[in-house]
């Protein structure tokens, strides 16, 4: 038993990052019908900023916060030059547009940084804690609560704002939005940079755990939009389900079967939903009536 | 009021407005009347901004509106109910109000909304329901109430009588012909050209992307070749 828990608890924590990525992707896609395949880099970016601010000597919550701005920055620019400029091309394009600014962003970070793994110090140590007869790192609560309060916090924001409220009814009908005044290009620069700060923070999390390096971003995309996919595309509470719902049958499939097997058996199972549920655990139902 | 002058719009290389003249004045409520694909809603879409203009002018309140992008202009006065309703349908009734003064955030944003609701009660019972699970007619009063939260001094309406039970549409042309008491300037686009210029001070007739004839309502409804065109009479 005790084993089942360190599986799940490990799961759970992987899941977390997943599920940030996931809300990332959520959020530009929402805006935009965007699926916006930098996503990863903006988690490796997280963390590469925060390691080269920290070994120059920032203190780390201010390296950290550094780090976070600076690519949401990266993100206004990825809308303003290469999807803004490219509006009314059919949606493919413009995401195969974020496609090559994923390999652009690597090819700069390998350039500007270097090709080495990298981490900084754990925010509360590196001494394992037990809960409930696992072991734990205290990391791992890190990166949990860290999740929960970016989509706690996204969630106030969404239905308690009247800019929250913006971004939904952007989402929701973009010419209707603009016909009540909200400016959508600010909307959408708005999206890319939220998206791109919660990828950054879920890279400053995670780092010291996984390390980060200037290729991390490929395979976190790709995890961030099965899990989006799985819990169905454009939903914030798709996103969290999803994501957590991956890293745990990861984890449990590595921790039973073989670490091999990890990441066919989540697509298979991703598979097996989609099959059955092709919107998702929780797609869209549409409710629009003519 | 508002001003059009020599208006050209397209869809890709099809121009579908030739050249559009267009004069309201404050406090007028002006029926644009024509069959499908004449080129009213193109019209309106120009007006509010959604839709690029190829040539010509307008004119709202003295001001040249054609730079000004189309979030901009309701706070400038113009708004538009644009045709099909164009609601949020994942939001609630109370949400898609609220946007609707999206501009503003003063005590009157909540005194419009009762006094949207007594316009249309029944949106007050589902305000917090999602507006999508509305029938048409709701939708069509939701989408009007909406736009009257805008504040706006000159209101555009595509179609409200669209695809309504005759029942609703009378109840949507009185809340429109009671405007003229709030202050508000109408421009009411309809195929139904019996019921809007019934309740329109003047009108336009619209074809294939012209103006062919306009006057007093009244006229136009007592002019022969419109009776045989549109009214059916
Ligand atoms: N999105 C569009 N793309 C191409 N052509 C369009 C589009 N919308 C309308 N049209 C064409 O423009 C003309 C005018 O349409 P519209 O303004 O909708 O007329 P109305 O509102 O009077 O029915 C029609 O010939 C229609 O086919
Ligand atoms: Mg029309």
């Amino acid at each position: 038993m005790p084993e089942l828990m360190q599986f799940l608890l490990s799961g759970v924590t992987v899941g977390a990052v997943y599920a940030l990525v996931a809300l990332g992707f959520t959020i530009i896609y929402n805006a935009s019908d965007v699926v916006n395949f930098a996503q990863g880099e903006f988690v490796m970016l997280g963390g590469m900023f925060t390691v080269f601010a920290f070994e120059a000597g920032l203190p780390l919550p201010l390296a950290a916060l550094l780090a976070i701005i600076a690519t949401a920055a990266i993100g206004v620019a990825l809308n303003k030059l290469a999807i803004e400029p490219a509006r009314g091309a059919p949606v493919v394009s413009l995401i195969i547009i974020t496609i090559g600014a994923s390999i652009l962003i690597r090819g700069l970070t390998q350039i500007a940084f270097d090709k080495q793994l990298h981490r900084f110090p754990a925010f509360s140590g590196d001494a394992p804690i037990q809960i409930v007869g696992a072991t734990m790192l205290p990391q791992s609560l890190w990166v949990i609560a860290g999740a929960l309060a970016i989509f706690v916090g996204l969630w106030l924001f969404f239905t308690r704002t009247l800019t929250g409220r913006a971004v939904l009814a952007t989402a929701n009908n973009r010419i209707a939005a603009q016909l009540v005044g909200i400016n959508t290009k600010y909307v959408m620069t708005l999206s890319f940079a939220l998206s791109a700060a919660i990828g950054a923070l879920a890279g400053v999390l995670v780092t010291p755990i996984t390390l980060t390096g200037y290729d991390i971003g490929i395979a976190l995309a790709l995890k961030g939009f099965a899990a989006a996919m799985l819990g169905g595309m454009g939903n914030p509470k798709g996103a969290l389900v999803g994501g957590l719902l991956l890293g745990v049958i990861e984890a449990l499939t590595a921790g039973y079967l073989s670490s091999q097997y990890k990441d066919a058996a989540a697509f298979v199972i991703i598979l097996a939903v989609l099959f059955a549920m092709p919107q998702g655990l929780f797609g869209r139902q549409s409710t629009d009536r003519v | 009021m508002l001003t059009v002058e020599g208006l050209r719009s397209r869809y890709g290389r099809i121009e579908v407005l030739h050249g559009i003249d267009l004069e309201i004045g404050s406090g007028e409520i002006v029926a644009v009347v024509g069959a499908n694909g004449a080129g009213k809603t193109t019209l309106l879409r120009c007006l509010s901004g959604i839709q690029p203009v190829s040539g010509g002018s307008i004119h709202f309140r003295g001001e040249a509106l054609t730079a000004v992008p189309a979030h901009r202009r309701l706070e400038r006065g113009l708004a538009q109910s644009p045709e099909g309703r164009q609601i949020f349908t994942n939001l609630t009734v109370e949400e898609n109000l609220r946007l609707g003064a999206y501009l503003f955030s003063d005590a009157r944003v909540e005194r419009d909304m009762e006094e949207g609701f007594a316009l249309f009660p029944v949106l007050k019972e589902k305000r917090n329901l999602p507006a999508g699970g509305l029938s048409g007619g709701q939708q069509q009063m939701l989408a009007i109430v909406r736009t009257l939260m805008g504040r706006p001094a000159c209101l555009l309406l595509d179609e409200p009588s669209m695809g309504l039970a005759p029942i609703l549409v009378q109840q949507i042309f009185d809340v429109v012909k009671g405007l003229r008491a709030l202050d508000v300037t109408v421009l009411l686009v309809e195929q139904n050209a019996f019921g809007a210029l019934s309740i329109a001070d003047r009108g336009y007739v619209m074809e294939t992307g012209r103006i062919t004839m306009t006057g007093p309502a009244a006229e136009l409804i007592a002019d022969e070749r419109i009776r045989e065109a549109y009214l059916g009479i």
